[in-house]
């Protein structure tokens, strides 16, 4: 009888999800705060997507189930399906701006990029955490746009820091391969200008592979290529199915694990996992907490998972992805807190968020109040720098979980910092007339 | 550069003749599993002259099915037959529900129901099976997961995936079993009648209905086989749906009514996308082999419109 239920339940979600391509759990009142969580379940991306969406939504809805919200008023919550698609985002965007939307989160560099201009006409900032556009984080350009606590130049500027000193320091770089895998998409993409001026300041050759969406399981040829190409090390820009089936592929040509690192989003378990014992010594970026050991995530588990108010799986929670989820909303829901603190009101305006999150400051005794402590590196966030170039560190994979492997690793910010200036002009430029910055500084 | 095009990747093959046999094994195991999507393709097509836009869906389907069977208890071999049985059933549904009300509609029509089925089994399976991608059960299917690497000296060593060996030994089982069924059988040239005219085929007393059911449930089969490959290769996601129309370029090639043409064009394809990627990508930035596919098919098309062993068309005006 389940099963007869769960087969008609199935063809009527077939047909209303396949078709619309977005399923919404439409929660709002007039007195709470209204966050859409544009996010994806659904379609090529949605091995990372749903662990990042979980942990999105339910840090969320802890605070509400714990606390009552934040300030004494609940949160909205309403998830969007994009499907990493843009248009969808897009679509998904347009559909929720008019219910009081306080920040967007795209998950997707694509739908950033198209979220960009359309931010500070409607008002409401988009929060693309460690992705998205990395000249954003020029506050005097770009004030709707945060992507604390890092740009995607700061995680390639770490990646080379610390491939310098395995091998003894940045100026024995010279002469080094070191091959990039990415996805071939505005994401992928991203950092090449920052690894390409790395190359010529320190003397080694960048090696390119990319990997087209439509062949993110289909890699061998890529793999051959770096076979052929021997790098002295690999450095991976990928997400979703992407992830897995380079490691796959790296642990079938027989690459050395250990000088394979990719970036925070191919840092999730399945994506090592999926390599089996030959995938021990991978290794990723990661800026958000390894493992489920931190009071937050205990009352997570014990108000939403356990409750049933989620469709995590409670094996997932401490996951790096799921974490990473979590880690954005603390700093929505720190955001909140503070554009509170700042304007006196209790339901706050996309407005009043830009406020809240450019005066943003969780520091190590906040992340301890909130039952995170060592769960992320202390980070800031000013009207010049909406980025923060925080420090990252590396885990590796040890053949069944993460463990950290190297200690908190600043960005080269004497690099960044005038790379994403020039290309924040640059954006302004072509985009003309670019507004310039009328709003506020909270700090 | 004329020395880069037509001397420089010869001389790669020749100086380093462990990556030259490296890659044409890769090709061929890319051939393989390309011939593997093309022949549900091919099968479906035979019987009613439609291109099924839905045999990429139902590879992500029926391996969908074998692990989340696998993963809620059941034994690795009890889920195969299951999932046959799920194929089963879905042939029959997709026969009844979908086909049996559009005979002898224009092809678009079915062309279209095959596209609106792809969107339901999208829906569907996301709901019962979640988003997230799942490890083939390769190892409890019995099949081999090592490599073996032959070493020539101080000249490299060429890598050899068990698995890749195992998907070459099941395409060559299922196109032999495939040849005989539809070539040797009743059931096969009845086939091929229904595929010549539907109204045809109906009056000289064949089935239209047991037709289709029995090719769309060989499709299926053809869907779980290439499914546990390409599964055991990356991992069984909604992003395999995308892989399958790889064998548009194989279809142009191989014709769309042909078995050995699907086989043959895999390989071509698969053999001149790694041989030009690797030896000649490297001229133009790389990333060639998702285009250079269709360059091939459509120089092959200049000498052969109907494909390599299409059948030749010819309508009287």
């Amino acid at each position: 009888m389940k099963s007869i239920k769960q087969f008609a339940l199935g063809t009527a979600v077939a047909l209303g999800v396949g078709f619309s391509g977005a399923m919404t759990t439409a929660v709002q009142a007039e007195d709470a705060n209204y966050v859409p969580l544009l996010t994806y379940r659904t379609g090529p991306y949605a091995g990372s997507g749903i662990h990042i969406a979980n942990g999105m939504h339910d840090y969320l809805q802890m605070l509400n189930e714990r606390d009552g919200g934040i300030g004494g008023v609940k949160l909205a919550l309403e998830e969007c399906e994009t499907g990493y698609n843009a248009q969808k985002g897009v679509e998904c965007y347009e559909a929720t701006k008019g219910k009081g939307a306080l920040v967007y989160n795209p998950y997707s560099t694509g739908i950033t990029l198209q979220l960009i201009p359309k931010a500070g006409v409607d008002k409401i900032p988009v929060l693309s955490m460690g992705y998205g556009l990395s000249a954003a984080a020029v506050g005097s350009t770009f004030p709707w746009i945060f992507n604390v606590p890092d740009t995607y130049w700061d995680g390639a500027s770490v990646v080379i820091k610390y491939i310098g000193e395995q091998e003894g320091g940045l100026e024995n770089l010279k002469g080094k391969k070191i091959g990039y895998i990415f996805l071939d998409a505005g994401y992928g993409r991203e950092p090449l200008p920052l690894l390409e001026q790395l190359a010529e300041k320190y003397g080694f050759e960048l090696l390119q592979y990319p990997v087209p969406g439509a062949e993110m399981q289909n890699q061998s040829s890529q793999w051959l290529n770096v076979r052929r190409d021997r790098p002295d090390y690999m450095v991976m820009w990928g997400w979703g199915a992407m992830n897995p089936t380079a490691v796959k592929e790296a642990v079938k040509i027989r690459f050395p694990m250990d000088k394979f690192i990719g970036v925070w989003w191919s840092a999730g378990d399945d994506d090592a996992s999926a390599g089996g014992e030959g995938a021990k010594g991978y290794k990723a970026l990661n800026f958000s907490g390894v493992g489920a050991d931190f009071p937050a995530l205990n009352d997570i588990k014990k108000h939403v998972v356990d409750a049933g108010k989620s469709s995590t799986d409670a094996s997932t929670i401490g996951s790096t992805l799921y974490n990473r989820g979590v880690l954005n909303s603390v700093i929505i829901a720190e955001g909140i807190r503070t554009a509170q603190e700042l304007t006196g009101k209790k339901v706050i305006t996309g407005e009043d968020m830009r406020l809240g999150l450019e005066a943003l400051n969780l520091d190590e005794a906040r992340l301890a109040e909130l039952g995170l402590k060592g769960f992320a590196h202390p980070m800031k966030v000013t009207c010049e720098d909406h980025a923060g170039s925080h420090p990252v560190f590396i885990q590796e994979w040890d053949g069944k979980k993460w463990r950290q492997a190297s200690d908190w690793i600043e960005p080269m910010t004497d690099v960044v910092r005038p790379l994403l200036e020039a290309a924040a002009a640059e954006y302004a430029e072509k985009n003309a007339p670019w507004p310039a910055r009328t709003e506020p500084c909270p700090n | 550069m004329l020395y880069d095009i037509f001397i420089d990747p010869f001389v790669q093959m020749y100086q380093m003749p462990d990556f030259f046999l490296q890659v044409l094994w890769e090709g061929f195991v890319a051939g393989i599993l390309y011939a593997l999507i093309a022949l549900g393709f091919v099968l479906i097509f035979k019987a009613s002259g439609v291109f099924n836009f839905a045999q990429g869906i139902m590879v992500v389907f029926a391996g969908l099915t074998l692990v989340g069977l696998n993963e809620n208890g059941v034994p690795a071999y009890l889920a195969l037959i299951l999932t046959i049985g799920v194929m089963g059933v879905l042939a029959y549904g997709v026969e009844r529900v979908v086909m049996r009300p559009l005979v002898n509609q224009p092809e678009i029509i079915l062309l279209m129901a095959t596209i609106g089925l792809t969107y339901f089994l999208v829906g569907f399976g996301e709901f019962v099976f979640g988003g997230e991608p799942k490890q083939m059960i390769t190892e409890q299917l019995g099949l081999p997961t090592g490599s073996t690497a032959f070493e020539f000296g101080d000249r490299g060593l060429v890598i050899l995936q068990h698995i890749d060996i195992a998907a070459a030994v099941i395409a060559v089982v299922m196109v032999t079993a495939l040849g005989v069924f539809f070539n040797k059988t009743r059931i096969g040239r009845a086939l091929r009648a229904v595929a010549d005219d539907h109204q045809a085929a109906l009056s000289v007393g064949i089935s239209l209905n047991q037709i289709w059911a029995i090719v769309w449930f060989a499709a299926g089969l053809v869907a779980l086989a290439t499914g546990i490959m390409w599964g055991a290769r990356s991992d069984v996601s909604f992003a395999l749906e995308i892989v399958a129309f790889k064998a548009l370029p194989v279809l142009i090639l191989g014709g769309f009514t042909s078995i050995p043409g699907a086989i043959v064009g895999g390989l071509i394809i698969g053999f001149g996308e790694k041989i030009g990627e690797l030896y000649w990508g490297g001229l133009v930035g790389g990333g060639i082999e998702s285009w250079l596919a269709y360059i091939i098919a459509l120089i092959f098309l200049l000498f052969r419109p109907q494909g390599l062993f299409g059948e030749r068309i010819i309508e009287r005006i």
